[in-house]
């Protein structure tokens, strides 16, 4: 139905000419996935497809096609990043024409993966169930016990200031209240939340998959790839990886829509979210600010107010 | 004589084999995730994950590598410290797909005119054994790029799971060199046949059909095809794919210094990193994913086999597998084989 509707509004925002692209998902050769795609006509848009693996958070692409006009598919969380990117005015020109999808919440594959023996196949999604197909097996598992933990205590789900919304809003209220990974992390002592800080770091290649996966990501040079001044090496020492963890995580503070795009990203599992979740729970308790759910207040970090209540920035 | 190995005995051959050799196998560092690594205990190799993310030329063109240290007084410096191999190696699990890739990264790193040490010493001392795939997975195309599931080039000891043991083939004089081990008994006809019909029903499971006859002649007519306008779009930047690349070998050498102390280290580079090709004087010949994009396919389609005789590619699935946002190559090359951009946009499955 919502897939047919989203068809339905790109065939004819490209038909009259209202934008130039779409950027949406489709299908492609992978189970439990689907790609980002980049439709330019009418004929194309049969190829959109919306269902709980459209894992990818597309408003990383709108850098890329800036001199575009664009359409674009957003759950709530992508939403709330391009809210962030024009509060930072990123859209100085046009803005994207958002077609918002209220989000049933995006299956983890890593996890549903992992809880069968053997190549998946085949897994097609039945309302709360999915049917998951290998070689030698065929099992019905529930969705909601396969779902990323951003997904599981998003409250935001039905995107904001869409231009178009595709479906009706869903109620808001998360599966659970903190975060799983945080609320381990929070319990942990500072040498054991280092411990597994490092452990965590210790499997990164360095690809900076996180990064470009992030739409919050998009310094011209990212201070990884300065040679002057050369703010870090670019091996794999644990001082290394941890510098650009924990920086990366730093430049989210208030601006991390927690889409998880990020964790998604990394090919070596790497546990990213509990660090970015942390600082938007401190954000919101510092500041009462969550990205991207008003436009007419900015970022708490990059404003400044003279009578500013918090006593640690006079 | 032909060999087995029965995998009760398989930790206490390991043990044996730690006391002469280096070892370096497949390692699980969280559930999914594994890597070639060093091993220290028997106990840590798993060849559970067919593809492990990072592949065997880890081994011999580690991710980060410290050619020498050096230290600088006012006027002079002086090398202080140079990397040299102790003792002999043995890659253990490497799948035929990885072994076949380490030939290719090979004819690059010892070759006529230059013979790159730091790779040749760790080549020259290193045994491999091969660990045949009985269960290839679907993003396997090896059979697609010359090689196979029981491809057994390039091994020096070829190994067959056949359930309670493994069927050994001793290949080559390193390979042979293992005929005496504490252990390795022989196997009888049953097993024999076994390994053979495992072997068969393997060979049918790999795809073959991804068009690489000739590509390396479209691709020359290809340079300036709107394809790659379009093929480009999805991909973010990042450098999964190379990285995690069985052949992929470029790198990027620095030096870290600190209190005039420091150490030249090479690191593997990424031709999808726009700073790759970032010149001094701030251009840029490949300046957006488009040319980057072609450079990545050119290389391991075009470049390669102009000088090798040979595609770049192994058909390992990697970079299909670990892709964030399902760039698959085996698509790539089909489009660039009908010369088409329509239908890239998603397709039903």
């Amino acid at each position: 139905m919502i897939q047919q509707k989203l068809r339905e509004k790109a065939k004819e925002l490209l038909s009259n000419k209202t934008v130039d692209l779409i950027i949406g998902y489709g299908n492609w050769t992978l189970p439990l996935r689907t790609t980002p795609v980049f439709i330019r006509t009418p004929q194309g848009t049969e190829s959109l497809v919306w269902n709980s693996f459209c894992e990818n958070n597309l408003v990383t692409y709108l850098h890329k096609f800036s001199r575009f006009k664009v359409g674009i598919v957003v759950k709530g969380c992508d939403a709330r990043s391009v809210l962030a990117l024009s509060l930072e005015k990123r859209f100085s020109n046009q803005k994207p024409l958002l077609i918002g999808i209220p989000c049933q919440r995006i299956v983890d594959r890593k996890k549903l993966k992992k809880a069968v023996k053997g190549e998946i196949l085949k897994a097609v999604e039945q309302g709360e169930l999915l049917f998951v197909k290998g070689e030698d097996f065929e099992v019905t598992l529930k969705r909601d016990d396969f779902l990323y933990s951003v997904c599981q205590t998003c409250n935001h789900r039905t995107p904001l200031q869409a231009d178009f919304l595709i479906g009706d809003p869903v109620e808001e209220s998360p599966l659970l209240d903190t975060h799983p990974d945080v609320r381990d992390f929070e319990k942990k002592s500072p040498e054991e939340r280092w411990t597994f800080f490092e452990k965590e770091m210790s499997r990164c290649i360095r690809c900076y998959a996180c990064r470009e996966a992030c739409p919050m990501c998009y310094c011209a040079e990212c201070f990884v790839d300065s040679s002057r001044p050369k703010w870090i090496e670019k091996s794999l020492s644990s001082s290394d990886l941890a510098f650009y963890h924990i920086v990366r995580a730093y430049h989210q503070t208030g601006r991390c829509s927690a889409c998880g795009a990020c964790e998604r990203a990394c090919p070596m599992d790497i546990r990213l979210t509990h660090l970015t979740q942390k600082l938007n729970q401190e954000v919101k308790d510092l500041y009462g600010f969550e990205t991207g759910i008003q436009p007419e207040i900015p970022p708490p970090l990059a404003t400044f107010d003279p009578k500013d209540e918090q006593g640690f920035i006079k | 004589m032909k060999f087995k190995l029965d995998k009760k005995d398989f930790e206490n051959f390991l043990n044996d084999l730690l006391e002469t050799h280096d070892l370096f196998a497949p390692v699980q560092l969280t559930e999914g995730v594994s890597v070639f690594k060093k091993i220290e205990r028997p106990e840590e190799v798993n060849l559970n994950q067919l593809v492990p993310q990072k592949s065997a030329k880890e081994v011999f063109f580690p991710q980060s590598e410290v050619m020498f240290r050096f230290e600088m007084t006012k006027h002079q410096g002086s090398i202080v410290s140079k990397h040299q191999i102790e003792r002999e190696r043995v890659i253990l699990g490497a799948r035929p797909c990885d072994v076949e890739a380490i030939s290719i990264i090979e004819k690059v790193f010892v070759g006529e005119d230059y013979t790159d040490l730091y790779f040749f010493e760790k080549r020259k001392e290193t045994t491999i054994i091969t660990l045949a795939c009985n269960q290839p997975l679907t993003t396997c195309f090896c059979s697609s790029t010359g090689g196979g599931p029981f491809r057994r080039e390039g091994s020096d000891i070829f190994m067959i799971d056949l359930g309670d043991s493994y069927r050994l083939e001793l290949l080559t004089q390193k390979g042979k060199a293992f005929s005496k081990k504490r252990f390795f008994k022989e196997a009888n006809s049953k097993d024999i046949e076994l390994a053979k019909e495992l072997e068969e029903k393997a060979s049918h499971k790999t795809d073959r059909s991804i068009p690489l006859e000739g590509i390396e002649k479209r691709l020359d007519l290809m340079v300036e095809s709107p394809f790659w306008d379009r093929i480009h779009e999805k991909c973010i930047g990042c450098g999964v794919c190379t990285f995690l690349c069985p052949t992929c070998h470029c790198f990027d050498i620095t030096d870290e210094v600190v209190n005039l102390k420091g150490q030249r280290v090479r690191n593997w580079d990424s031709c999808l990193f726009p700073i790759y090709s970032l010149e001094t004087s701030g251009h840029n010949p490949r300046p957006t994913g488009r040319e980057r994009t072609r450079q990545r396919l050119m290389h391991k389609f075009n470049y390669y086999p102009k000088n090798f005789g040979k595609v770049a590619c192994v058909g390992c699935g990697r970079c299909i597998l670990f892709c964030p946002v399902q760039f698959d190559i085996r698509e790539a090359i089909r489009y660039a084989s009908a010369k088409r951009t329509q239908g890239m946009e998603g397709r039903p499955r």
